[in-house]
């Protein structure tokens, strides 16, 4: 909870900060196009968080994603599939995907970081081979796809004597983030995966089918990186095989992190991805409206995360020696 | 006796709570093998820690060739020329033997590791053990016995005087026993003092020149080689009158609910192992570490696959293949290692306590009842008797024995058929001891069927209605309360039957 109020304190300080520096930054326009970026990658970040639960990790997202783009987009125009049907048949591929990982993880007892990292080559390598190097994109359908992401619900009460709107993609994750927060804190399954995040031989020993529960996780992960890939791309209408989707396994990790999932396992809140979300896509905005060079955002982004963690490592001893220093005058 | 080459005396070592060792003394002379037998806990391993300079004593002194002298470190000890063979070798798998040898004190030439020397000191050494192996061989592809071989060749390579071997044959097959005993005896010839602990008296007869034993931390005596017989040792061993501060009542039993039959186990692939227990019936399982108690525990909760036998809980047969199986069936485990197995350390009382049961006292459900968690946790901890500040307590600040009576609540709140219990007393005090104890015999009188592992002689003696004695994955023999004896406990548990006579059990135990 603590780490949650951090990192919504560190959000804060830099909206306000980018809103006096360029009043622009708050117009309907600018919030919007916000809110639709976190509402995307907001979802990639959840099935990254729900492995990390479990003490793994998943490196293949940005390449699920690419792969989803990629072959929605080619059956579409290429192959004259139907929207529903070309969307579809690529989640249904991408889970699949995610069982593999889970049943080379659990079952041959692979590292998760082994497993992913050739799914991420794997995955980008076959969308190249489907797609060549085109660049696909939706054609007609595009106008009723749009509608998934951007649909605009008026945001009920004007702030500062302006009317905002909330874009349809930023709702699919709140409710998302309902979901899943239900799941991981209300359900037995989501019990189980903490507890092995904590002791995987303990949760074992006390009759969890620990195997099944991680093959879930990693399922869940990439269903989630196809089902937010689909979204990308929408938003994108232009996919390049190639580089669709690049890096976005670390937004969807850094993401988690900063939102308080430890890569150790076992810890975390699905809050927190949606701020650790939230402050990532504010970052890269803000460098903009800042004047920051394009060239210098990554270098930005990464030096904010250090700052973040360094600042709660540092806090967290300073309330282990006070919690000591309580202890023994006691 | 001839001149002591090594020599501890009068030597104490407090850790917290315990007193390891009291004043007790040791020596061993040139080309002398003395044997140190004692029961698990008697102090040995400490004493051997203390000589090879990783732990320092409270009092007493060691003496080297007579004179007083102190062992501060590893190093120091080395420089002496004692080295101590870990039971669980010390090599590292990815290099080679020669390497091995040599690790951490390469000889070097132009600041580069002198290869052709380390090769050439290797193969020296490794003559003297009688390993016919190049020093460029992995050491992953010996075999445990050639490991310690290696290990020796190791010691004898930093001109060890004295070599410890901390249960050197515990792992090995009596081919490679043999060839060590061998090993040994040239060892001898060649001058060097060899103190060797082990479990095995058989072994122990045939190659100890005087046999140490010690009991309680202290020594309880020597015996010089012609007096070594499988009953002094016991004798010595054992000696102490227990008065056994828990003493139940036993139960009239009701039904078999666990019933095994020809179970054999992967660590022990040709031994079988049979027996049943009833209803309010305790049943300890007594045994040396390493005996196959765990092993066999593990099976019979599913954890690991059995190769042969058949399982029955409550008239039926039963073949698990998880935990969760066995749970369903009735059957409730308290592991041996708490803090890995039991329970998640850094979760509050009431997550450690609901784990198991969220999906056992409703079938099929899917969202937590967080009222019967509440009510599950609070119910633990008051039938229990732990001592937390509140449910949501983190296990990790509760003392090992509240962290026990979690585990062990966890459990009863499933009300299980059969309990199984390894150690269920480790690293506990002795309230809670006395405690945990209770709640077996209670559980026994509710109707459970408990089955425990022990390697406390007072526990098994002072809980047990009927004793089962392990030695070497086999039950070696079944002991009814009014047979039950420290002595013959120990006298199965190393490897003797109670029929035998003593000349012909003395060999026996050595193959």
């Amino acid at each position: 909870m603590k780490k949650l109020l951090g990192i919504l304190s560190l959000f804060l300080l830099v909206f306000v900060i980018t809103a006096l520096q360029n009043p622009k930054f708050i117009e309907p326009y600018s919030m919007e196009t916000l809110q639709v970026k976190i509402g995307l990658f907001g979802i990639l970040g959840i099935g990254a968080a729900l492995v990390i639960m479990t003490g793994g990790i998943d490196l293949s997202i940005g390449s699920i994603v690419g792969l989803t783009g990629t072959l929605v987009t080619f059956l579409l125009q290429e192959k004259d599939f139907s929207p529903g049907s070309a969307i579809l048949l690529a989640i249904a591929l991408c889970s699949f995907l995610g069982l593999a990982h889970g049943l080379l993880i659990t079952k041959l007892k692979l590292q998760p970081f082994v497993v992913t990292l050739c799914g991420l080559l794997i995955y980008r390598g076959a969308g190249r081979w489907i797609a060549g190097t085109r660049s696909l994109g939706f054609g007609e359908h595009l106008e009723g796809l749009t509608k998934i992401i951007s649909t605009e619900i008026p945001f009920p009460i004007p702030i500062f004597g302006k009317s905002y709107d909330i874009p349809s993609s930023f709702l699919i994750l709140l409710a998302l983030t309902a979901v899943f927060s239900l799941f991981l804190h209300g359900t037995i399954y989501g019990r189980y995966l903490q507890a092995i995040g904590r002791n995987e031989q303990a949760a074992q020993y006390s009759g969890i089918r620990t195997d099944r529960m991680k093959i879930l996780a990693y399922i869940l992960c990439s269903t989630l990186a196809s089902i937010g890939g689909v979204l990308l791309a929408i938003d994108a209408n232009s996919v390049q095989a190639a580089s669709f989707g690049n890096f976005y396994e670390l937004y969807a990790i850094a993401a988690a992190v900063l939102g308080g999932f430890a890569l150790t396992g076992g810890e975390g809140l699905i809050v927190g991805v949606l701020l650790g979300t939230a402050v990532l896509r504010l970052l890269f905005k803000a460098s903009n409206f800042l004047g920051i060079s394009d060239d210098l955002e990554f270098a930005l982004v990464g030096i904010v995360l250090l700052i973040g963690a360094v600042v709660d490592e540092v806090a967290k001893r300073a309330v282990t020696r006070l919690r000591r220093r309580r202890e023994a005058d006691s | 006796m001839t001149s002591s080459l090594l020599e501890a005396r009068a030597v104490t070592k407090r850790f917290p709570g315990v007193v390891a060792l009291k004043n007790v003394s040791l020596s061993v002379a040139e080309g002398e093998a003395l044997a140190l037998i004692g029961e698990n806990g008697a102090g040995k391993s400490t004493l051997m820690k203390i000589l090879a300079g990783i732990q320092q004593p409270d009092e007493g002194e060691i003496r080297w060739r007579g004179d007083a002298t102190s062992i501060r470190s590893v190093q120091d000890a080395m420089n002496l020329g004692i080295a101590l063979i870990h039971q669980e070798l010390n090599l590292a798998d990815n290099l080679n033997i020669g390497a091995n040898i040599f690790l951490g004190r390469e000889p070097r030439r132009f600041g580069w590791i002198d290869r052709a020397k380390i090769r050439q000191e290797s193969a020296t050494v490794l003559e003297r053990v009688g390993l016919n192996f190049s020093p460029d061989v992995s050491v992953s592809r010996l075999s445990i016995g050639q490991r310690q071989l290696v290990e020796i060749a190791k010691a004898l390579s930093m001109n060890a005087r004295v070599i410890i071997m901390d249960e050197p044959t515990s792992s090995l097959s009596s081919r490679e026993a043999e060839r060590l005993f061998e090993v040994v005896e040239d060892l001898k010839n060649q001058g060097v003092a060899i103190i060797y602990i082990s479990h095995r008296l058989g072994e122990v007869r045939k190659l100890a020149d005087r046999v140490m034993v010690f009991r309680d931390g202290e020594n309880s005596g020597e015996l010089n080689r012609e007096d070594v017989t499988h009953e002094r040792m016991v004798e010595l061993m054992v000696g102490r009158d227990i008065s056994s501060h828990f003493s139940r009542q036993s139960h009239s039993p009701g039904d078999t609910v666990l019933k095994v039959t020809e179970l054999t186990t992967r660590a022990f692939p040709s031994e079988k192992v049979s027996f049943s227990i009833r209803k309010g019936e305790i049943v300890g399982i007594a045994g040396l570490v390493g005996a196959g108690r765990t092993e066999m525990l593990r099976v019979l909760f599913g954890i690991d696959p059995k190769v042969a036998g058949s399982v029955e809980v409550a008239g039926k047969i039963t073949s698990f293949t998880h935990p969760k199986q066995a749970i369903e069936a009735g059957l409730a485990l308290v592991p041996e290692d708490r803090k890995a197995e039991g329970i998640v350390l850094t979760w509050p009382v009431d997550f450690n306590s609901s784990l198991p049961g969220l999906d056992q006292k409703v079938k099929g459900r899917c969202f937590i009842n967080f009222h019967e968690e509440k009510s599950t946790a609070e119910n633990v901890i008051q039938e229990l008797n732990v001592k937390t500040p509140s449910r949501h307590q983190m296990l990790e600040f509760l003392s090992g024995g509240n962290q026990q009576k979690v585990v062990l609540g966890k459990w009863l709140e499933l009300g299980p058929k059969v309990l199984l219990l390894d150690e269920p007393t480790r690293g506990i005090d002795i309230g809670a001891k006395e405690e945990i104890y209770q709640l077996m015999d209670r559980s026994a009188k509710e109707g459970m069927a408990v089955l425990f592992v022990s390697s406390e002689m007072e526990e098994i003696l002072g809980v047990s209605d009927r004793v089962l004695v392990m030695h070497e994955g086999a039950i070696l023999g079944e002991l009814s309360k009014n047979e039950l004896s420290e002595e013959s406990v120990m006298r199965l548990a190393t490897g003797q039957s109670l029929s035998e006579s003593s000349t012909l059990s003395s060999e026996s135990a050595v193959s």
